[in-house]
């Protein structure tokens, strides 16, 4: 069982930054009331940083990549989670073998 | 923050927590197969179980997991991942404020120790209980405090498992990572506005790494996303409505 030191380090930032924005609700009650633009700009945040991490998989790896994100982001409209990531990883294996 | 006030009728904390355990078990199953590839995905990376299971234990948050995952490179970025990780979890500040004013009966410090293991589900479970009933500590503890048992669990026996594997590419593991992300993004569609700041992320993500290389890809993407989201959404007073 082996820890590398910078990989603690980086663990333990994220988990202090992670505890952060739990418990930072806590002392904001009643003065975070966003609305409109602001509250449409905050809701995005998820949705925005996962697909900035992904991108360069999905539209900067090969056509193969980028079809089978295309076949996976169809079947996330209809499949459950576990579901989709199936498909996704099936079609990737197929569209790669059709590559050579 | 003051004392816990006696409710006017007792509350039964057996009921509570059979409550609590009944509502967050399908979540743990659920969590069970994505908590193994977690920790498959680790030992691709070069990750130890320890590791691995010990990142779980302490950040605790899928999303945020994965995402430094796909990030990790070696020596490890450690300002990208923190501030990865702080742009996927910033909308826990939100969901703990809507959330706090409904633990009533909680004291501070049931507070600070409960939202420790504060994640969507348990949130939003919480936040459809407390629709009809007060929130207690009981019910509470047990919906968000017993998922950590299945995530970290899972974690460690797919760090395990996933260094037996060999290279994951092989079997198209490595696109596991893509194809969450895409499952995930789905859940935040909500029309027009997610549109617009998926579309515009995507761009400039993909065109930033085709430029410059990591990490600067996902603080650009996801800034220009964010931006995008605040000029497509109607100006004015009212949320945003599914388009």
């Amino acid at each position: 069982m082996t820890i590398d030191p910078t990989t603690l380090a980086a663990i333990l930032a994220m988990a202090v930054i992670t505890y952060l924005t739990r418990i930072a609700g806590i002392f904001l009650v009643g003065r975070l009331a966003l609305s409109g633009r602001a509250k449409a700009a905050f809701d995005a945040i998820p949705p925005a940083v996962l697909v900035a991490v992904i991108a360069p998989t999905a539209l900067a790896t090969g056509w193969p990549e980028t079809l089978a994100a295309l076949v996976t982001a169809v079947a996330a409209t209809r499949l459950p989670l576990l579901a989709t990531i199936a498909v996704g990883v099936a079609s990737v294996v197929l569209l790669r073998m059709i590559a050579g | 923050m003051n004392k816990p006030f006696a409710p006017s009728a007792p509350v039964d904390m057996a009921r509570e927590r059979a409550a609590g355990i009944r509502d967050i078990m399908p979540v743990m199953v659920a969590a069970a197969p994505i908590g193994l590839l977690f920790g498959a995905l680790c030992a691709g990376k070069g990750l130890s179980p320890a590791e691995a299971g010990l990142m779980s234990v302490l950040v605790f948050a899928g999303g945020a997991q994965f995402a430094a995952l796909e990030l990790w490179t070696w020596p490890v970025p450690i300002a990208t991942l923190a501030f990865s990780t702080l742009l996927i979890n910033a909308r826990h500040i939100l969901m703990g404020a809507s959330l706090a004013p409904k633990m009533r009966s909680f004291s501070l410090g049931q507070k600070l120790a409960g939202f420790y293991v504060l994640t969507d589900e348990s949130w939003a479970l919480a936040e459809r209980r407390a629709k009809d009933r007060p929130l207690t500590p009981a019910y509470w503890f047990a919906v968000a405090g017993l998922l950590p048992l299945s995530w970290v669990g899972a974690t460690i026996a797919g760090a395990v498992l996933g260094s037996f594997l060999g290279d994951p590419a092989r079997i198209g593991a490595d696109f596991a990572f893509t194809a969450l992300f895409i499952g995930l993004i789905a859940g935040f569609w909500n029309g027009r506005v997610s549109a617009a700041a998926i579309g515009a992320s995507a761009a400039v993500s993909a065109a930033t790494y085709f430029a410059f290389g990591p990490p600067w890809h996902v603080a650009a993407g996801a800034l220009t996303g964010i931006a995008a989201a605040y000029v497509a959404a109607p100006a004015g007073e009212e949320p945003p409505e599914a388009a």
